[in-house]
């Protein structure tokens, strides 16, 4: 009997990833573009969602939706008429690769368009897992306060665009704008920031268009 | 929760790894956990007692090497451990930018044990 020590080095990740890559492959060969929206409960990721489908009217929108046991959010966006299914993940605290690619039968993708995916509402790990997402879209509310960067900084590293929602809540929270946007532009050089009204749609017009001209 | 399928994934590469090495079992794993991997080595090991059972790994030692997080600064050329609620710069003051040290997640070898 021998006992021998052997290199391995093999990322975690690698599997996952592997598949995260081949599902972004394939819908964006279809023109699906696909948007991995991460955010808080509560931060209005869903309320988001809605608006940003009303100002994107002319391009077919698919959903999914992720939750841990729920289903509300997907009953909303039907009545909507608009195209989502629902994963619940029975507790796991964000979505991965596989799970989103064993999801994709259940919508038609008769047209070209974008797909929204609704990652389980947490800061932490939906950043650390990939997709299939051609962009990271995070949404978070100025209700939170403006010390999130400093708490999640990898969910605000990782994010192509930020959404800064509820901002008529800025006054009641003290929310300090000057804070937020260091701590964010210390993780992330490049990612714009939008400052945007679900209740009242405002702001939410300048996402959908540098949405499209992301997407291409 | 979110340890599990990630201590599977663990499980999967050493025993392949073992395969093609002709291994009957295996000893040790050493995996970098990076500080911001956001993976807990405590929940790992628990999982990894209970999965591992009647594979190859069943009573392999797991052994951690954790990395803590370092940021950089490029006007003093320098890596830094951040402050809470501050990104910056231990030297100059400025705000520096995140890097990947702290962020590994990987299995680095295997100790295994053949005929
Ligand atoms: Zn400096």
């Amino acid at each position: 009997m021998a006992e021998k020590e052997i290199q391995v080095v093999q990322n975690i990740f690698d599997e996952n990833d592997r598949i995260a890559f081949a599902t972004q492959e394939k819908l964006g060969e279809m023109g699906v573009f696909v948007v991995n929206i991460m955010g808080a409960p509560g931060a209005g990721k869903t309320s988001s969602i809605i608006n940003l489908i009303q100002q994107l009217s002319e391009n077919k929108v698919y959903v999914i939706e992720g939750d841990i046991e729920s289903d509300i959010d997907t009953v909303k966006l039907k009545e909507l008429g608009i195209e989502a299914i629902q994963i619940n993940t029975n507790g796991a605290c964000h979505l991965d690769a596989p799970t989103i690619q064993s999801s994709l039968d259940g919508l038609s993708f008769d047209k070209p368009g974008l797909l929204f995916i609704e990652n389980i509402g947490n800061l932490v790990c939906p950043a650390e897992f990939q997709i299939g997402e051609h962009i990271k879209m995070l949404i978070c509310s100025a209700a939170e306060g403006s010390d999130k960067p400093y708490k999640y900084p990898l969910a605000f590293e990782k994010a192509d665009v930020i959404l800064l929602t509820k901002c008529d809540l800025k006054t009641y929270v003290d929310f300090n704008d000057e804070f937020f946007l260091k701590g964010v532009r210390a993780l992330n050089k490049t990612a714009p920031v939008f400052e945007v009204n679900a209740k009242t749609g405002q702001g939410f017009e300048d996402v959908a268009e540098w949405l499209l001209q992301r997407k291409g | 929760m979110h340890e599990y399928p990630i201590t599977e994934q663990i499980i999967k590469i050493a025993s392949e790894k073992a395969k093609e090495n002709n291994a009957r079992s295996i000893t040790r794993i050493t995996l970098v956990v990076g500080e911001q991997s956001g993976f807990i080595g405590e929940s790992i090991q628990m999982y990894f007692d209970i999965i591992s059972k009647d594979t190859l790994c069943e009573g392999a030692v797991l052994e951690m090497e954790n990395i803590k997080a370092k940021w950089y600064c490029p006007d003093c050329n320098i890596h830094y451990a951040r402050q809470p609620f501050s990104f910056a710069c231990p030297d100059c003051g400025n705000d520096g930018m995140p890097t990947n040290i702290g962020k590994e997640f990987y299995v680095k070898d295997i100790e295994i044990e053949t005929e």
